[in-house]
């Protein structure tokens, strides 16, 4: 049963993220004020008042150069933090898995309702930033297309990427401390060397090789095109390498967490 | 006869070398409340987690409600209501949402079970904190909505893994008092303790598990019967001073005499032993008091520290 790689999956798993629904909504004052707040403070701070010192070859100002990182960064923090520490809370410390499978509830369910929570997180946090960004595109410019709107859809795919990546580290993970790991070693380099701040392109050539593995760059890739309005072929491969690195982690994340929870 | 709820059949359990379920049999009939009795590390939990699936089984079958564990887990589960022995409440929740939410879990709708929480809330006396956070329960009651959780199915066992471990006794009699209660409703209970007096007081029949075997299995009166006696003597006399009473009234077959630490216990001693006590005189010395389960327990399990 635990070798089988076909995950088991019913409906149990949107009741696993209605659970995650309602619990966050009980404090939805504070799920909110941290949302809300963040992206006005890296547009003022990185946007406005670095950015006066940033003279970009393309002409364009910082704060737009700026925009598709910030689509793809609060998203990433928003489906990692749940996934990662909020998953391992409630695996750990609140054994709330272990309330749920003793229930017709999987863990199977289980992984794939925390996944769909996370990625919920993700959208909900981009929407936002979308909704931000169009309020102040008559000073900043921070969007050029109608295009910019497909950002939200194809949120989901990394929404399921970075919810299924910090899921299965949470599965292996034996104490709240081993975090700093991931986050040191997976996150925060993603976070700085992403392509979100700087372009990528004027990077060393071998950083750009290991960079292409690396998912946020995809994502702000595609994101970038869909707001200056410039499709290319290459977001195609981008979705692509994104879909694929998704179900390699989605898998994964199952398999870790039968182990941990069934034995 | 109907079909038994829960059937084990040679039922092992293996961790790597370890062998935490060694080969046990039993049926659990409807109705019944049925106790695991023993020490920690027994194969109590572990019999338990194969039954709610989050074991896999190495060898035997086990069927509940007729359904293979192995093959139907979901349908299995359904069946089931489970008090685990940690309380795993859900604290981002309030009372009643957590069993709410639980009931949902079943595919059960708010509508559905809106009466059947309002008792369940009621019956564990648990309504006028339907508002409450979790954490703000004393250790009885979160417990005790551990309890009412079980029950949002509707199951056809409850199962409690040691309901009553770290309770004060006040909480723990009202637990006791619940249970009976449901049973006096006709709930089936599948229940493990390391507490005698519960499993005497609740179980209508129950085994003993020491390093994962069934040591004996019966009615606790029966059992404290036929392997403690009716009498049990407690003597706590110097070594001399006790073999001479004994060598003068106690002996026989039937009777089984230990000695631990400074204490002396005289099993299946009958008429003997209460001439024994009379003629010592002093109740602190000699005292005479009906067998129990714990007598049974550990003339079976023996009284070595087991960890």
């Amino acid at each position: 049963m635990v070798l089988s790689l076909r995950p088991d999956i019913s409906s149990g798993a949107f009741r696993v993220w209605q659970r995650n629904r309602d619990a966050t909504l009980r404090n939805w004052k504070t799920e909110f004020l941290g949302i809300a707040v963040e992206p006005f403070a890296v547009i003022l701070a990185l946007g406005l008042a670095l950015g006066k010192f940033v003279e970009l070859e393309n002409g364009e100002e910082y704060v737009q150069f700026l925009t598709p990182g910030l689509l793809a960064l609060f998203p990433m923090f928003a489906s990692t933090f749940e996934c990662a520490w909020g998953s391992y809370v409630r695996l750990e410390m609140q054994g709330t898995y272990e309330s749920i499978i003793a229930t017709p509830i999987s863990v199977d369910d289980v992984i794939t309702g925390e996944i769909m929570w996370g990625t919920t997180r993700a959208l909900v946090n981009g929407t936002y930033i979308l909704l931000v960004a169009l309020l102040l595109n008559p000073w900043l410019h921070m969007v050029d297309s109608p295009w910019a709107l497909l950002v939200i859809p194809v949120g989901v795919l990394p929404g399921l990427l970075f919810s299924s990546i910090s899921i299965a580290f949470a599965s292996i993970a034996r104490a709240m401390s081993h975090f700093a790991y991931f986050f040191t070693l997976v996150i925060n380099p993603m976070f700085w060397f992403g392509g979100a701040f700087f372009p990528f392109e004027d990077m060393p050539r071998w950083v750009q090789i290991i960079g292409w593995f690396v998912p946020l760059k995809h994502v702000i890739d595609i994101y970038r095109g869909l707001i200056n309005g410039n499709l290319e072929w290459s977001m195609l491969g981008s979705l692509a390498w994104l879909a694929v690195v998704t179900a390699a982690f989605y898998v994964l994340a199952v398999q870790l967490m039968r182990r941990r929870l069934i034995h | 006869m109907t079909a038994a709820l829960i059937e084990a059949n040679g039922l092992v359990k293996h961790y790597g070398e370890f062998v935490a379920v060694d080969d046990i049999s039993f049926a659990i009939q409807e109705g019944e409340c049925f106790g695991v009795l023993g020490p920690n590390g027994a194969g109590k939990t572990t019999t338990i987690r194969m039954i709610t699936g989050t074991s896999p089984v190495t060898q035997g079958h086990l069927r509940v409600a007729g359904l293979d564990v192995a093959v139907e887990p979901r349908r299995v589960k359904a069946v089931l209501g489970v008090v685990p022995q940690d309380d795993n409440l859900d604290p981002d929740l309030l009372v009643r949402q957590n069993l709410e939410v639980y009931a949902r879990y079943f595919g059960l709708g708010r509508e559905t079970v809106r009466q059947r929480i309002d008792e369940a809330l009621e019956l564990f006396h648990l309504d006028d904190r339907a508002q409450s956070n979790v954490d703000e329960l004393s250790g009885g009651m979160q417990r005790r909505l551990t309890i009412a959780r079980a029950l949002v199915n509707a199951p056809k066992v409850l199962i409690l893994d040691e309901p009553t471990t770290g309770l004060d006794p006040q909480a723990r009699h009202l637990v006791w008092q619940q249970l009976r209660l449901l049973k006096s409703r006709g709930v089936t209970m599948l229940l493990t303790t390391h507490y005698m007096e519960e499993a005497t007081h609740l179980c209508d029949r129950l085994v003993i598990m020491n390093r994962g075997k069934i040591l004996i299995e019966g009615r606790p009166h029966d059992l404290i019967a036929k392997v403690a006696g009716p009498q049990v003597l407690e003597l706590r006399l110097p070594l001399s001073e006790r073999d001479e009473l004994i060598a003068e009234f106690v002996h026989g077959d039937d009777i089984t005499v230990e000695q631990v630490g400074d204490l002396t216990y005289v099993y299946g001693g009958g008429e003997a032993s209460s001439m024994a006590a009379e003629r010592v005189g002093d109740p602190h010395r000699a005292h005479l008091r009906p067998g129990n389960m714990e007598d049974v327990f550990l003339l079976l399990t023996g009284r070595g520290l087991l960890d």
